[in-house]
């Protein structure tokens, strides 16, 4: 399974180094929203509970780009058809995704979170690490198992575009409070973590339920 | 917030449990058209096999 | 098939909703921060607790169609789905009467119950879009069933996030959402908890067996049509 997933993942991401179709829009799109919050609240500068609300709630909806061009390759070269036929586990399938997706998001954000503190942060991001990292981490995995399960749910719909932010977007409710609830205390003008560990705890607790049951139920998908 | 006088509260208090039952009803109204239609199509599909 | 026991069930749940109702206004005590108002919880926390509930069934009735290809799980899954988002725009509108009356906004963000079920609410309103754009049948039970068994999985994990995030911004002042009740409103309470439960499947079934009486309608006149076309062949 792991040979299958590997063979998947690293084909998703010469694709991406060829075509740089999904990154590239992805940080442009994180950048523009900081352009837009800045002219939406009319602030130079945002610190603790604000700050911590824009970067994440940008990065969601870069996200949601990522999750709808997820399978975008296997569809446009009529690929998903050669996946299904040959005996590949959906599991490998699964995995491969969301390591995938998870990859993508940490590009995004090494580019992202530096020009988030650049553009829009007060305090400066040094306060921020090294516990910045271990939400990011946590964030991402949830993101990307629940990112993987919604691009497969909404990859044979016809309204694929729609379902796919209104499905990811309540789903990802739970990763989005606990990660702005941690960074918060990060982004104050003496930034300290507080209460660090609960937010993380909440952070792995869905991680394990959505890879769980993605695990689970993707056999159940893209099938015939 | 101080508790509203009686005859204000009751009209919201009033105004949810109506919500509720409203809510109930009209659920119940559109099974029954629902079953009526069922009704009628039965009738039909026998008023059919009589004709046969 | 789905009828069965439906009479008695109907009669139990309008018994006990009208014995709640009636204990609601004659037996409960007011209460002594928010007087007659929240008389709202009695009929909106029910709902909540019980549309919960159906949300997180459909999802155990959708992790039974996927173990067993039986479509008449799928039909259970989505019935319970279907009713619970219907319960859940009265859990949203009592939930607004009772944030005017209580604190003069029809919204409050500081009621974990209310504010978590907004979430599970925009997100099983997606469940008609997905399920309705997929044509082929079989591909629609299934997908619906994957949906159904996320989102029942969401639902604890959401609310355990609200309430956590809650609890640090808007310490809870008003809810009264089980804890510490004096035992006459707790026993009306559970009165009426115990009705809304009732109603639920009652309406479950009647929907049921709807359902399923239209589909074998329909399958009975396929049979017809393609036994005449034979005949006249």
């Amino acid at each position: 399974m792991i040979a299958a997933a590997r063979t998947i993942l690293r084909k998703d991401l010469l694709i991406e180094l060829r075509t740089k179709e999904s990154v590239p829009a992805m940080v442009l799109f994180s950048i523009t929203v900081y352009v837009l919050f800045h002219f939406g609240l009319d602030r130079d500068s945002l610190d603790g509970a604000l700050a911590a609300g824009v970067l994440w709630v940008t990065l969601l909806l870069a996200a949601v780009i990522g999750v709808s061009r997820l399978f975008a390759a296997e569809r446009e070269q009529g690929g998903i058809d050669g996946l299904l036929l040959s005996p590949v586990d959906r599991t490998a399938l699964f995995v491969a995704k969301a390591a995938a997706l998870f990859l993508f998001l940490s590009v995004v954000e090494l580019v992202a979170v530096p020009a988030f503190g650049l553009l829009l942060l007060g305090p400066g991001l040094g306060g921020a690490f090294p516990e910045l990292l271990a939400v990011l981490a946590l964030g991402n995995l949830g993101v990307a198992a629940t990112g993987a399960l919604v691009a497969a749910l909404a990859a044979e719909t016809r309204a694929r575009e729609l379902i796919v932010p209104l499905l990811l977007l309540p789903l990802l409710v739970p990763v989005l409070t606990a990660c702005a609830q941690a960074t918060e205390p990060l982004m104050r003008q003496d930034a300290v973590a507080e209460d660090l560990g609960r937010w993380l705890g909440l952070l792995s607790l869905y991680d394990v339920v959505f890879v769980l049951l993605s695990v689970a139920v993707f056999d159940f998908l893209l099938e015939d | 917030m101080p508790a509203l006088p009686l005859d204000e509260a009751g009209k919201y208090v009033a105004g949810a449990y109506v919500v509720f039952v409203a809510l109930i009803l009209i659920y119940v109204a559109i099974i029954g058209a629902k079953i009526a239609r069922i009704d009628r199509q039965i009738s039909e599909l026998a008023g059919v096999e009589d004709d046969e | 098939m789905y009828s069965k026991g439906l009479a008695p069930l109907a009669a139990a749940a309008a018994v006990t909703l009208t014995a709640a109702f009636a204990m609601v206004f004659f037996y409960a005590p007011n209460d002594a921060d928010q007087g007659f108002v929240q008389k709202i919880f009695y009929v909106h926390v029910p709902m909540a607790i019980v549309a919960l509930c159906g949300f997180v069934a459909g999802g155990v009735f959708a992790i039974r169609h996927l173990r067993s290809g039986d479509p008449s799980w799928d039909l259970r899954s989505y019935v319970a789905i279907h009713l619970s988002i219907i319960l859940g725009v009265g859990v949203l509108a009592t939930g607004s009467i009772w944030a005017r009356a209580s604190w003069g906004h029809w919204w409050v963000w500081d009621e974990p119950v209310l504010v978590s079920f907004l979430v599970v609410f925009l997100l099983y309103c997606v469940y008609y879009p997905l399920r309705f754009s997929i044509e082929d049948p079989g591909r629609q039970a299934r997908y619906s069933s994957v949906f159904a068994i996320a989102a029942g999985a969401f639902v604890p994990l959401n609310f355990i996030a609200v309430r956590m995030a809650e609890q640090f911004t808007h310490p809870r002042v008003l809810s009264q959402t089980g804890g510490d009740l004096p035992g006459d409103m707790r026993l009306t309470f559970l009165v009426a908890l115990l009705g809304m439960a009732l109603l639920f499947v009652t309406l479950w079934k009647l929907e049921l067996t709807a359902k399923h009486a239209s589909m074998q309608l329909k399958r009975l006149r396929n049979e017809r049509v393609r036994d005449r076309a034979r005949v006249a062949a």
